[in-house]
């Protein structure tokens, strides 16, 4: 018990100052570093309450996907970034209040919650015992049965979101040669072929 | 000392907060603003599993993967849209983009 005690202030602890750098951190590519560190604390959070294949993947995606993303657009873009970073804080008191705002609220929620009775009674689909079916074996049987449509429309949205990556990004140099299939299939022999008369001795100018 | 649901949603509370923050005080920097709001779905995505785990219940993780394909694809159109408009202006201050209102 106090070992799961000491790595939830571990993991707690770390994920939160990092998530604090990541907006304090005055180089974004010292930013992407700590947001990859929160959010492999993030998973480890995520495994101590049970949830290992969706730590996992939070892993996987996050860090091996979305993080390198922002890595590489970071570095591509040519970017003064402590140009950027002026007026840092001039938005610092707007900010810590609404900070405040939040935190006083979200506090108000996280100490004041309380299950409402029935709840217990009513679960949609109840977490298995770890004997009869692991984590990711018992999200499988529902993700793929009950949710599959909720399965099928994110399956959707990263179709969609790929395509119109590649379509905002795509760009045609002018002076790049490309093979175009129309015009090839479209050549005849008056096209192809020219057939000049030389006059003998004098050659081609 | 038991770890309840109540410690798992204060972490999050604070990291959606640093997120909201983050997006107020790096008003200029689109990347940044970017990342806060990768923070408060992960912030979302750890309440959903919290709730899930303490209440026996599935769904809050079936739930936290759909979260989680929609943020990776916010990222993806994010930064090509950002990758766009840098290539147009050659700048990413947040300043400039409201020139595009109209």
């Amino acid at each position: 018990m106090l070992l799961t005690a000491l790595f939830f202030y571990l993991f707690a602890g770390v994920c939160i100052a990092s998530g604090f750098m990541v907006i304090a951190a005055r180089n974004p590519v010292h930013s992407v570093l700590y947001l990859i560190l929160a959010f492999v604390n993030a998973a480890g959070l995520m495994v101590m309450l049970g949830a290992e294949f969706l730590a996992m993947i939070l892993i996987v995606v996050y860090v091996g996907a979305v993080a390198v993303l922002f890595l590489f657009v970071i570095m591509m873009l040519d970017v003064d970034f402590a140009e950027l970073r002026q007026g840092f804080l001039q938005y610092l008191p707007l900010g810590a209040l609404l900070f405040f705002v939040f935190i006083v609220e979200l506090g108000g929620v996280v100490f004041t919650w309380a299950f409402v009775p029935s709840v217990s009674q009513a679960f949609a689909s109840p977490i298995p015992p770890l004997a009869t079916a692991s984590n990711t074996e018992a999200l499988g049987a529902v993700l793929y049965t009950r949710y599959i449509y909720f399965f099928q429309a994110s399956g959707l949205v990263l179709l969609v979101a790929m395509v119109g990556a590649i379509v905002l990004t795509l760009r045609h140099k002018p002076n790049v040669k490309r093979q175009n299939i129309a015009d090839q299939v479209a050549r005849t022999k008056a096209t192809a072929i020219e057939v000049v008369k030389v006059e003998s001795g004098r050659g081609l100018s | 000392m038991t770890i309840g649901l109540g410690h798992y949603l204060t972490v999050a509370a604070i990291l959606f907060t640093l997120g909201v923050f983050g997006i107020f005080l790096n008003r200029k920097n689109v990347i940044i603003i970017m990342m806060s709001i990768e923070l408060i779905l992960l912030a979302v995505n750890l309440n959903l599993v919290a709730f899930s785990a303490f209440l026996g219940d599935l769904v809050g993780q079936v739930f936290a993967l759909v979260v989680l394909t929609v943020a990776a694809a916010e990222a993806a159109i994010g930064l090509a849209i950002l990758v766009v408009y840098f290539r147009n202006r050659g700048s990413i201050a947040v300043e400039d983009i409201h020139l595009m209102k109209g």
